[in-house]
């Protein structure tokens, strides 16, 4: 394959392709789509769900699924809101949230880990338990007399530019997890886990240890975007975040992350998230219902898997009918793209 | 990983696949036996458990969960999952009560609709699994949000009340048969009926064939792909069956009805025993696991603890399950390993 070839048959250029399209569609729709109040109101009210997918897509990569991080912001939100409503500073309520987070992921993590539990049921349990122990700490009530320095997080933005705070920090967060799993050896072995956990294990992988440190980072980032969506609502309630993994799981796949693990970029989810809420930005100015966003997002999800599986099996056609010529030099790297 | 233990020596496998039935039976028997010591602790502080209207009371919510974790346990025995179900039997529950306040069918012809479209949505899963090769977790979560989607759409905020259904409609799920509740009647022949097929045809033993091991099924020449596809349009059709017992049981339709079901049909399938890497379970398993969740629910409520405790209670449930399934299987192989030493 020509060096073209290999950029066209990548899932990221596809996306950008898709995003482009997306954004000259908008545009026609409506004159306010391409403003910076518009871009920061679109980018804002998915933060919440880009962060959790950041965490989820080395979740995937590594061949596990969390199911249970809307709950965990929904478990954040309520601590975080019932601390406060008894008096606690949020200096110190903040970092209580994210110890439960990362608590409920070590719990995640101990019995996929450990134990040796399929993580899909494992946190489809824990899905109910984090938004049940929710509902215990809260109840019904909802508490939102944050101060304004607080709600600030999920209202404001950075001074002089469009750019939501939130934003911010889901940049650091996509930075720090972009180096981490494409730049460093714990990255590599991630991957290596993805790919053949077995292979790993007799490779010196410390497989229970790397898992169990993922579901932790997974809790632990799930609990911060229960903050941020606290603040951007500016109440705490104990169904917050309800439905959120859906969406999560939705933008992860998109992105191209291979949902047996093994596969897929940071930066393919990043552009995924861009896509998705340029997409939902789109549909709302076109007065298309939230009902039908989520006909969209949904056959979305499975297109995302449906393409991939056919543009895969249009190539190896292809090669058939090439057969006989020597392959190409670059054959290794062609692994990279779509296959 | 699952297969090992079953195929050492033609004599150790048939002893362990014995060993299997014993548990998988002891299961069903331990569910049974909890039920009775944990409904003996609450009949102590609250009385009122152990009478016919609160049994029948649980019987008749249990059976609707029944139902549908029958066919979620079918499909869980190949080796897959269906997510959707809930979107399924609201959609279902939305159009046959949406179809009756306006007439336009009698009530045979709108639970036969309900059943039929039930049926349609079970198909659809079945086709983006099998021909569209989508993994059944990615596929099912898409068609969740979908027929969600199309049951929002379709109602709007529209709620069909209680007195839009034709009299009598819900009367149903207060009848009974020489005491018996129908639903309980409905969901005993559902699991009979399915129990005889997965025991005694050829398709019921191809359905665990392929769940344990597609790789070898392949082999055999089974059509995995027929069996998963079938598997798929029987969970969709008991879920339309859930569907139409729901308008009977709450008589109050909206298009966001049956919101969450799926984790406590999921929820009964695991605690039922089905493994949930496919391959072993039953459907007695299944029907038992919902009662059991029904049944922690009404005891919550008679003991005094606040209906936000049940999640809660579910997630640990769950939990408990899967840990005790795979404690199970780990001296299994155990036991399998020491006997293929010998």
């Amino acid at each position: 394959m020509t060096a073209v070839g290999r950029l066209v048959g990548r899932w990221e250029t596809l996306l950008v392709i898709a995003l482009l399209g997306l954004i000259v569609l908008g545009s026609r729709l409506s004159p306010f789509f391409l403003t910076p109040g518009n871009f920061s109101n679109l980018i804002a009210a998915l933060m919440e769900v880009a962060i959790m997918a950041l965490a989820m897509t080395l979740i995937i990569v590594a061949g596990e699924i969390d199911l249970s991080v809307e709950s965990m912001a929904g478990l954040a939100s309520a601590i975080l809101g019932f601390l406060w409503a008894a008096g606690v500073p949020l200096t110190i309520g903040i970092p209580v949230v994210l110890l439960v987070g990362a608590l409920g992921g070590l719990l995640n993590g101990l019995f996929v880990a450990r134990v040796g539990l399929p993580s899909l049921v494992v946190t489809l349990g824990t899905l109910a338990l984090f938004r049940g122990l929710a509902l215990i700490v809260l109840g019904p009530r909802g508490i939102s007399d944050f101060p304004p320095a607080f709600t600030e997080l999920g209202f404001g933005r950075v001074p002089g530019t469009p750019i939501p705070w939130s934003f911010v920090v889901f940049a650091v967060l996509a930075v720090l997890l972009g180096l981490l799993l494409h730049r460093t050896w714990v990255g590599r072995q991630i991957y290596a886990i993805g790919k053949n956990t077995g292979a790993a294990r007799f490779s010196g992988v410390r497989v229970t240890r790397l898992k169990i440190g993922l579901f932790v980072l997974s809790g632990l980032v799930a609990a911060l975007a229960g903050i941020i969506l606290t603040s951007r609502l500016s109440s705490a309630r104990a169904d917050a975040g309800a439905g959120m993994t859906l969406t999560v799981v939705t933008v992860v796949l998109l992105g191209g992350v291979n949902i047996f693990g093994g596969r897929g970029t940071i930066p393919g989810v990043v552009l995924a998230v861009i896509a998705v809420a340029v997409m939902q930005n789109a549909l709302r100015l076109a007065s298309v219902t939230v009902e039908v966003q989520s006909i969209a997002l949904g056959s979305l999800l499975i297109l995302s898997v449906v393409i991939p599986t056919f543009a895969h099996q249009a190539k190896s056609a292809i090669d058939r009918v090439r057969r006989g010529r020597p392959p190409p030099a670059d054959s290794v790297k062609g692994e990279r793209a779509i296959s | 990983m699952t297969e090992s233990w079953v195929s050492p020596t033609a004599a150790g496998g048939r002893s362990a696949g014995q060993w299997l039935g014993t548990l998988a039976r002891q299961r069903e028997l331990s569910l049974v036996a909890i039920m009775v010591v944990l409904g003996g602790l609450v009949t102590l502080t609250a009385p009122q458990f152990l009478t016919y209207a609160n049994i029948s009371q649980v019987a008749v919510l249990a059976a609707v969960i029944a139902v549908a974790a029958v066919g979620e346990a079918l499909v869980v025995i190949t080796r897959n999952v269906d997510l959707s179900v809930e979107a399924t039997i609201g959609l279902v529950a939305y159009a046959v009560a949406h179809t009756l306040e306006l007439h336009a069918l009698d009530t045979a012809g709108a639970i036969a609709m309900g059943l039929g479209l039930g049926l349609v949505l079970g198909m659809i899963n079945g086709v983006v699994v099998t021909l569209l090769k989508v993994p059944a977790i990615v596929a099912t979560l898409g068609t969740l949000s979908i027929f969600r989607g199309v049951d929002y759409l379709v109602a709007g905020s529209h709620e069909v009340p209680f007195d839009g259904l034709p009299p009598g409609f819900t009367d149903a799920a207060r009848d009974t048969l020489l005491g018996i509740p129908y639903f309980v009647i409905v969901a005993v022949v559902v699991v009979a009926i399915g129990s005889v097929i997965l025991r005694s045809t050829r398709f019921g033993r191809q359905l665990y064939a392929v769940g344990s091991n597609p790789e070898a099924a392949a082999i055999l020449g089974i059509p995995s792909r027929l069996v998963v596809f079938t598997a798929f349009s029987m969970c969709g059709l008991l879920a339309g069956v859930a569907g139409v017992l729901w308008v009977m049981e709450f008589g109050t339709i909206s298009g966001t009805s049956a919101t969450g079901v799926v984790l406590a049909v999921v929820a009964a399938v695991v605690v039922g025993g089905v493994n949930i890497f496919g391959g072993s379970g039953t459907l007695v398993g299944a029907a038992l696991g919902a009662l059991f969740l029904g049944f922690i629910a009404n005891a919550l409520i008679l003991v005094g603890l606040s209906q936000f405790w049940l999640q809660a209670i579910y997630g640990v449930v769950i939990l408990v399950a899967v840990t005790a399934d795979a404690f199970i299987l780990r001296r299994l192989k155990r036991a399998a390993v020491r006997r293929s030493v010998r």
